[in-house]
């Protein structure tokens, strides 16, 4: 408990507040580290989690290639490009966007295939484009989940991004690195809080952002079935209704 | 007019949803498929705004061969109404029924101007325009998506069992809407159902199809009755049995219609 109030005070400390490696500054990289990869991830993830959700096709292929990412050790991956690309944000960067990628990729697809398929069946039938069909009906009924994929990989990125100090002169993984390095514990524990203070009010921010997402006319039903639904999930008995789903 | 000529469609899998049909579907009168499940009744109503293209044959729409047509203006040109209404539940049930109108570039103002008439035309009352269809009775679902259908004034209207999933009180009640709404408006209906009392009450034009996808009878109800053309028709129809088999009896000096049963459909007027 005394490391941890030491902990604090060391973030209270004014000294820290001024100067290079300051906290404000350590802070800010940090921030802005985790913006650019979540980004470049997004870049990358969400059109092609689309494509996926929005065909139906290459399922397999995407959910083969997000395991194996997932697999990846954060820390191999970015040992690796250090070798490479050498001192610097390069390999921590490509690293972050691997650890990212998975989730942005998961929640795209499974938020477009949340739609029901009759209701896209039906638009299409109105004479939607497919453009508009994704814009109109896919992306807008399947956001909630689309942004709950953004949420975990934006926590995943401000967790991880403390290993950029591994590698290069950057991020709160500074104060982590130094103290572990100078036995500094103060130090250390103090950089670790910020990291995690950071995450949580990110998180907040995006628990709001999904939940004022959700379409209105699909709050109403959603406050409506929870009246009439049983306490707990029942048992389907018989054949459930798989008409108009996807084969 | 429609008009199929040799349509066949086979599917990826290998199965025939429909085998050679030959139909023409006249102006202005509603034709009614019914069949079975997997009898093709509902890929053939697709073919007609191109939701499904046939393996071969032509699909001809006052002449013109649909596959010449780019498929989203042709669908935005047919009225379409399928079962659980298929209405878009993040939007109001009023931008639902301009739908259509707006996306072939109708102003909104104008668009929802016409929506509530069309609501009106459908029996809705003006104060759900702002409610979405989650909050809709199943009934009144169904009636917006007519209200939908009839968005862009479409000469043709396609209706893939439109009153499948409601209860037999409001599916009557729509029935009759509907029978009223084509005596007002003359559009040509292509309904597909599987209930043969709702093909009788509903077409000019019945279309029995039967496993793989083809037609064995398409008359007029009176006539499928009168001479169906084939044992399957004739058991399908139920002509020999049940409440269609009626013959009369005496009772009293009145002439009483009565069913296989002998339960009394009615008194036979002089």
């Amino acid at each position: 408990m005394n490391l941890f109030i030491d902990g604090i005070a060391w973030i209270l400390d004014p000294a820290n507040w001024s100067g290079t490696g300051s906290i404000p500054q350590r802070l800010w990289e940090h921030i802005w580290i985790s913006a650019v990869v979540l980004l470049l991830a997004s870049a990358i993830a969400l059109p092609t989690g689309a494509l996926v959700g929005h065909t139906g096709k290459g399922r397999e292929f995407s959910v083969m290639v997000s395991g194996g990412l997932r697999a990846l050790p954060t820390l191999g991956v970015l040992t690796l490009f250090g070798l490479w690309l050498g001192i610097g944000l390069g390999a921590p960067i490509i690293a972050l966007v691997i650890l990212a990628i998975p989730p942005l990729l998961a929640g795209a697809y499974a938020g477009f295939e949340s739609v029901d398929r009759r209701t896209i069946d039906a638009a299409r039938a109105m004479g939607m484009r497919e453009l508009q069909l994704v814009g109109r009906v896919e992306v807008p009924l399947g956001l909630p989940i689309i942004v709950g994929g953004i949420r975990s990989a934006t926590l995943q990125i401000i967790a991880t991004a403390t290993l950029a100090a591994y590698i290069a002169d950057d991020g709160l993984g500074r104060f982590i690195f130094a103290g572990l390095k100078t036995r500094n514990y103060d130090e250390m524990l103090g950089g670790s809080i910020l990291v995690i203070l950071l995450a949580l009010i990110v998180d907040g921010i995006f628990a709001i952002t999904q939940r004022l997402v959700v379409p209105a006319g699909v709050r109403a039903t959603r406050t409506r079935e929870l009246r009439s639904r049983p306490a707990r999930p029942r048992a389907v008995v018989g054949q459930p209704i798989t008409e108009g789903n996807r084969e | 007019m429609i008009e199929f000529r040799s349509v066949t469609k086979q599917f990826p899998d290998g199965t025939v949803a429909v085998a050679g049909v030959d139909i023409v579907i006249p102006p202005r009168k509603t034709t009614v498929f019914v069949g079975s499940s997997g009898s093709g009744k509902t890929t053939l109503l697709r073919m007609i705004n191109r939701m499904v293209d046939p393996t071969s044959g032509q699909v001809l729409i006052d002449g013109t061969d649909v596959a010449t047509r780019e498929p989203v203006a042709l669908r935005r040109s047919i009225g379409y109404v399928m079962q659980n209404s298929g209405l878009l539940p993040h939007r109001k049930v009023i931008d639902n029924v301009a739908t259509v109108p707006m996306l072939r570039g109708q102003k909104r103002r104008d668009a929802h101007a016409h929506a509530l008439e069309l609501l009106d035309t459908v029996g809705l009352d003006r104060s759900l325009a702002d409610k979405y269809p989650s909050q809709l009775s199943g009934g009144q679902q169904q009636r917006v998506g007519v209200a939908r259908g009839l968005a862009v004034d479409p000469n043709i209207l396609l209706m893939d069992e439109p009153f499948g999933a409601v209860d037999p009180i409001v599916r009557a009640e729509l029935q009759q809407e509907l029978l009223r709404l084509q005596g007002d408006l003359g559009k040509t209906v292509v309904f597909v159902t599987h209930d043969i009392d709702e093909a009788f009450l509903l077409g000019d034009q019945v279309v029995i199809m039967q496993q793989g996808g083809q037609i064995s009878q398409a008359a007029s109800p009176a006539e499928i009755l009168a001479n169906p053309a084939d044992d399957f028709v004739a058991n399908f129809v139920g002509a020999d049995r049940g409440k269609r088999a009626l013959h009369v009896t005496e009772l009293g000096g009145r002439r009483l219609v009565v069913d296989a049963d002998g339960r009394p459909a009615g008194v036979l007027a002089s």
